[in-house]
């Protein structure tokens, strides 16, 4: 390709991803006590609506999927379809330690999920049992990055 | 303003739509032409909130609700005739030169809005205002437990009466004894018991 493409390209690129990150809509989707710091994050305090962020109650609309809480076995299979059930581009932030690693069901827990990363493929992993809202944005933040240097 | 204009009113909204056709139309080809797509069986199911879906989607309606919608866009439609009327009902030109306008204008409103209140009234004859209630049917279960025992966990359950709250009882069971004896409500007797369990630390002094 001649250098002028290359050039069309890559702003096409910047457009769409600019386009993409600036409105990272999640599926309103809440399993354990990390929902509830979620849910925090989206209310009026921390605001998560200024970066474009605004939960989705369908799948079909939604670009992310934020896996807080527990992964359960039996909810497992639920995160499989309604991940695949979403439209491409689709990325998922794994917050809190049980979905990251099983976090205290580490090694007992028999019903839980050592990892969401294990049933889907997860893009940022949010530390803390639960992580405050400010790790949440720190994590939509490392997306954003992410998808900027992404290419059709 | 005194040429001629090259477009009439009504070609205006001609292009208005046709702009409008044209921008959708070039959204979704470009939402074509950028989205990927790659479908495969689970995305194209229902969405049911992540379960399996199962069943028919197609499911039964009352039709009264059909009637109800019928009835209710009979209204609406009348509101959408009552508004222009209203705006050329005290028209004063109109008045100056037909000085009975207004008498006649109101006159045919009344036939008209006369005529679908006698369709309301049709309607309400027949009994299609009335809504049908569920009658539910409590299944009879064969077994040798009497409804009288239903019956009676049912009175026990509405007999329950509100405490009256007084502070002075409370008080009062701070004391010792003689307060402890009178007390028969559970606030006040909790005090009471709960001076005994104090925590303390094991010392010689508390044994």
């Amino acid at each position: 390709m001649n250098p002028g493409g290359d050039v069309i390209v890559t702003k096409l690129d910047d457009l769409l991803n600019w386009a993409r990150l600036s409105s990272l809509w999640p599926l309103s989707f809440g399993i354990a006590c990390c929902a509830i710091e979620m849910m925090g994050s989206m209310a009026s305090t921390y605001d998560l609506d200024r970066l474009g962020v605004f939960p989705r109650p369908s799948a079909r609309q939604a670009d992310v999927i934020i896996i807080a809480g527990t992964v359960t076995f039996k909810m497992a299979e639920r995160i499989k379809r309604l991940y695949e059930q979403m439209p491409e581009p689709k990325y998922v932030i794994s917050m809190g330690s049980c979905s990251n690693c099983g976090g205290p069901y580490w090694q007992h827990g028999y019903h839980v999920v050592k990892g969401v990363d294990r049933v889907i493929p997860v893009d940022i992993y949010v530390q803390g049992c639960p992580p405050r809202p400010e790790a949440l944005i720190g994590g939509i933040l490392e997306l954003q990055k992410k998808i900027t240097g992404e290419s059709i | 303003m005194g040429e001629v204009e090259q477009i009439s009113e009504f070609g205006k909204i001609l292009i208005f739509l046709i702009t409008g056709f044209v921008l959708v139309g070039l959204t979704f080809f470009l939402s074509k032409l950028i989205a990927p797509n790659n479908p495969n069986p689970e995305k194209l199911t229902s969405y049911e909130c992540g379960e399996e879906p199962e069943g028919s989607s197609w499911i039964q309606f009352n039709p009264k609700f059909y009637v109800i919608a019928l009835i209710f866009l009979l209204f609406d439609v009348e509101m959408v005739f009552v508004f222009p009327w209203a705006t050329v009902f005290g028209n004063h030109d109109l008045i100056k030169a037909e000085p009975l306008w207004g008498w006649f204008s109101l006159i045919e409103m009344f036939i008209f809005i006369g005529i679908l209140i006698l369709g309301l009234v049709y309607v309400w004859v027949k009994g299609d205002l009335d809504w049908i209630k569920a009658k539910p049917i409590i299944p009879t279960v064969d077994t040798n437990i009497p409804q009288s025992l239903y019956d009676k966990v049912n009175q026990q359950q509405s007999a329950y009466k509100v405490k009256a709250f007084t502070l002075e009882t409370v008080f009062e069971s701070k004391q010792p004894v003689t307060a402890g004896a009178t007390a028969t409500s559970v606030e006040t007797a909790n005090p009471a018991p709960a001076m005994r369990f104090k925590p303390s630390f094991k010392k010689p002094a508390n044994e």
